[in-house]
C-alpha cells in the first residue's frame, strides 16, 4: 500500500480543537465532518485537499481531545498519511482504529516542506519526498497494530478473534 | 525489577502475574463510559461486534457534553444513547435532572472505585486516577469494543514519579499544582506515560485537589495519572460506592523514566496563557506585566466544578461584584453540588455578586453551547484547555485558571491575585 500527494505542513501541538472543533460535533457523518476538516488552523484546507494529499507536522499532533470525529475527517477529507514527530496517544489509537495511515518520523517531518510531493510506502515505513529527492525511514508499526490493520480495523479484529 | 501502580492494575487486569513497559495486554474493563459526543458514534460500531453489552452494570452513558439538548442535531444524539441505556437496561445512564458532568458524576455516584480498570470515551477519562484506579480516555471504535468484549488492548505505559511534598499555601489548589507541573514538563511531557504522584505531600491534598489533577494529567500528554489510596480515598469511596475495591501500590523498585519533585509550599497561583496548557505563569509574574482585562470567567467543569471549587469561588466573591465589563457564568458539575451550593447559600452569593448560575453541563468549556466567545474576547476560565478557538471564535483568548484566580479576576476585570482581593 502507498500513498501519493502533495503535503500540507503543520507545527507543534496541532490540537483536535483545530482539527474538528466542538461546535461540529453535533454530527458524526463523515462528509459532513470533512467538510469542516482543519478549519481553525487552516481555513483553505478544505478547498486545497485533493485525495492523496499528506499531513506532515512537527511533535504532538492530535493532542486534546479523545474524539475519533478528528482522524475520521482528516480520512474523508482524502488525506492519504500524516506525518508527525509523536502523535499524541488518542489520536494514535483512533487513527489505527479507523485506518488512518499514521507514521511517527522525526526526520521526515524536519525534512519536509509545505507543498512538497511526498510517496509513502507503508510496508517498509519508507518516505520518499519527490520535491527534494530525500528518503526518510519511519517506524514501522509493531506486530500486534500491524495484525490490527491487516485485519481491517480493531472492529474486524474483534470480530475474527470471537470467531475462533 | 518491581511494577508501577498503573502496570499492577493492569497486570492483574491481563491476568499476568506482571507486565513490563512497552507490553502489548489485553486487559478486563470495569467500566466502559461515553457520553452524548462519543456514545451516539459508537452505536452502529458496536453493533457490528454485539446485540447486548457485555454486562450492563459496568457500561454507563453520561449525556452532558451537548446537555440540556443546544440544537436538533444534539437532540438526535441524546435519544439514541437514551433509548439503548432504556433498552439495554443499563445500571448507569445519566438523565439530565439527574445527572451531570461525567467525570464528577461518576466518582459522586461511586460507579468508579480504586484498583479498577476504566475507560472512558472522553480524554479527561484520567480523572479516576485519583481513587487509585487505572482510567484512561479512548476514541469511539476503542469504546464500541469495550462496550461489547469488556476487553481492549493497551500497550503498558512508563512512567513519571512526581514526589510532591510539603503543604500548598493559602489560594493555591490542586488546580495551581497540575499548571504548574505541566509548565514544567510541557504538555507533551509525559507522552504515552503514566503521572504517578506519590509523596508526604499527598496528604495536604483534598480528594478534590486529586480529581483535578489526574484530570489534567492528559494535558500532559499522559496515558492516565494516577494517586495512591490513603485513608481520604478510602473515606471517599465509602462514603459515595458500595462498590467493593482493591488497593495496589507501586514496588518499591519500580522503574521510573523520570522523577519529578515539587514542594507544593512553592507552588503559586498559577496562570496558563493561550494556546497551550503548559504555557504557565505564576500570579507574581503576571502581576508585573500590564493588567490583561477581560470579558468572561467560566467557573466549572470537570477540572473545577466540584464543591470545593465553588466554596473557594464564593469565598472571593462574598460581598463583592462582578466587574461591569465581565460576564461570570458558574457551572456547578453535579446536580448534588448545585444542591449543596443552595443549601450552604453560595448560589445567593454568585447572583448576588452578578454572576449567571447555570445547570450541570459540559457547556462553555469547548465551546459548544452556553458562554461562546466572540473575535477578540478574553476569557478566564477554570476549564482545562486553552487552544485556538476552544471556547468559540478562532481569536478569543483563554486563560485556565482555578475558582480563586477566576473570582478574583471577575472582581477586578482583569487577571487578579486572590490574595489581593479588598476588604469589604
Amino acid at each position: 500500500m502507498k500513498a501519493l500527494g502533495h503535503v500540507f505542513k503543520y507545527g507543534d501541538n496541532v490540537d483536535t480543537d483545530v482539527i474538528i472543533p466542538a461546535r461540529y460535533l453535533n454530527s458524526f457523518d463523515a462528509k459532513e465532518l470533512a467538510s469542516h476538516a482543519m478549519v481553525d488552523i487552516d481555513p483553505t484546507f478544505v478547498e486545497r485537499v485533493k485525495p492523496g494529499d499528506l499531513i506532515v507536522a512537527n511533535k504532538n499532533f492530535g493532542c486534546g481531545s479523545s474524539r475519533e470525529h478528528a482522524p475520521l475527517c482528516l480520512k474523508t477529507a482524502g488525506v492519504s498519511c500524516v506525518i508527525a514527530e509523536t502523535f499524541a496517544r488518542i489520536f494514535y489509537r483512533n487513527a489505527i482504529n479507523i485506518g488512518l495511515p499514521i507514521i511517527e518520523c522525526p526526520e521526515a517531518a524536519r525534512g519536509i516542506e509545505e507543498g512538497d510531493e511526498v510517496e509513502v510506502d507503508f510496508d517498509s515505513g519508507k518516505i520518499y519526498n519527490r520535491t527534494k529527492g530525500t528518503e526518510f525511514q519511519g517506524q514501522p508499526f509493531p506486530e500486534f497494530m500491524q495484525k490490527l490493520i491487516a485485519a481491517g480495523g480493531l472492529v474486524k479484529y474483534t470480530n475474527s478473534k470471537k470467531e475462533k | 525489577m518491581g511494577m508501577t501502580m498503573t502496570q499492577k492494575i493492569l497486570a492483574a487486569h491481563a491476568g499476568l502475574d506482571r507486565v513490563e513497559a512497552g507490553q502489548l495486554i489485553e486487559a478486563k474493563l470495569d467500566v466502559v463510559m461515553a457520553n452524548d459526543i462519543t456514545g451516539p458514534m459508537a452505536l452502529p460500531i458496536f453493533r457490528e461486534m454485539a446485540e447486548n453489552v457485555f454486562d450492563k452494570d459496568k457500561v454507563v452513558l453520561v449525556p452532558d457534553h451537548f446537555t440540556p439538548n443546544k440544537d436538533i442535531k444534539s437532540a438526535e444524539n441524546s435519544k439514541a444513547i437514551r433509548e439503548f441505556a432504556k433498552a439495554q437496561g443499563l445500571s448507569w445512564y445519566f438523565e439530565q435532572g439527574k445527572s451531570g458532568v461525567e467525570h464528577a458524576i461518576l466518582p459522586e455516584a461511586g460507579v468508579v472505585v480504586s484498583g479498577e480498570c476504566i475507560i472512558g470515551a472522553d480524554s479527561h477519562t484520567c480523572t479516576y486516577g485519583a481513587l487509585g484506579a487505572f482510567s484512561t480516555g479512548v476514541g469511539t471504535t476503542d469504546i464500541a469494543t469495550g462496550m461489547a468484549m469488556g476487553e481492549l488492548w493497551f500497550k503498558v505505559p512508563p512512567a513519571i514519579q512526581f514526589v510532591l511534598t510539603g503543604k500548598p499555601g493559602p489560594y493555591v489548589t490542586g488546580k495551581d499544582i497540575i499548571l504548574h507541573i505541566i509548565g514544567k514538563i510541557g504538555v507533551d511531557g509525559a507522552l504515552y506515560k503514566s503521572m504517578e504522584f506519590t509523596g508526604d505531600g499527598i496528604a495536604n491534598l483534598t480528594m478534590d485537589d486529586r480529581f483535578t489533577i489526574c484530570n489534567m494529567a492528559i494535558e500532559a500528554g499522559a496515558k492516565n495519572g494516577i494517586f495512591p489510596v490513603d485513608a481520604q480515598t478510602e473515606e471517599y469511596m465509602k462514603e459515595h460506592s458500595k462498590k467493593s475495591y482493591t488497593i495496589y501500590a507501586a514496588d518499591q523498585d519500580a522503574e521510573y523514566d523520570d522523577v519529578v519533585t515539587i514542594n507544593l509550599a512553592e507552588v503559586r497561583p498559577t496562570v496558563a496563557f493561550p494556546h497551550l496548557p503548559g504555557n504557565a505563569k505564576t500570579i507574581d509574574e503576571i502581576e508585573a506585566m500590564e493588567p490583561i482585562k477581560i470579558d468572561q470567567v467560566v467557573i466549572g467543569s470537570c477540572t473545577n466544578g466540584r464543591i470545593s471549587d465553588m466554596r473557594k469561588a464564593a469565598a472571593i466573591l462574598k460581598g463583592h461584584t462582578v466587574h461591569p465589563d465581565v460576564r461570570v457564568m458558574v457551572v456547578p458539575a453535579t446536580q448534588n453540588i448545585y444542591k449543596q451550593c443552595i443549601k450552604e447559600g453560595l448560589i445567593d452569593i454568585f447572583i448576588d455578586a452578578g454572576c449567571a448560575v447555570n445547570t450541570p453541563s459540559c457547556g462553555p468549556c469547548m465551546g459548544g453551547h452556553m458562554g461562546v466567545m466572540a473575535a477578540g474576547e478574553k476569557c478566564v476560565s477554570t476549564t482545562n484547555r486553552n487552544f485556538v478557538g476552544r471556547m468559540g471564535h478562532v481569536d478569543s483568548l483563554i486563560y485556565l485558571a482555578s475558582p480563586e484566580v477566576a473570582a478574583a479576576s471577575a472582581i477586578a476585570g482583569c487577571i487578579a491575585n486572590p490574595e489581593k482581593v479588598g476588604d469589604r
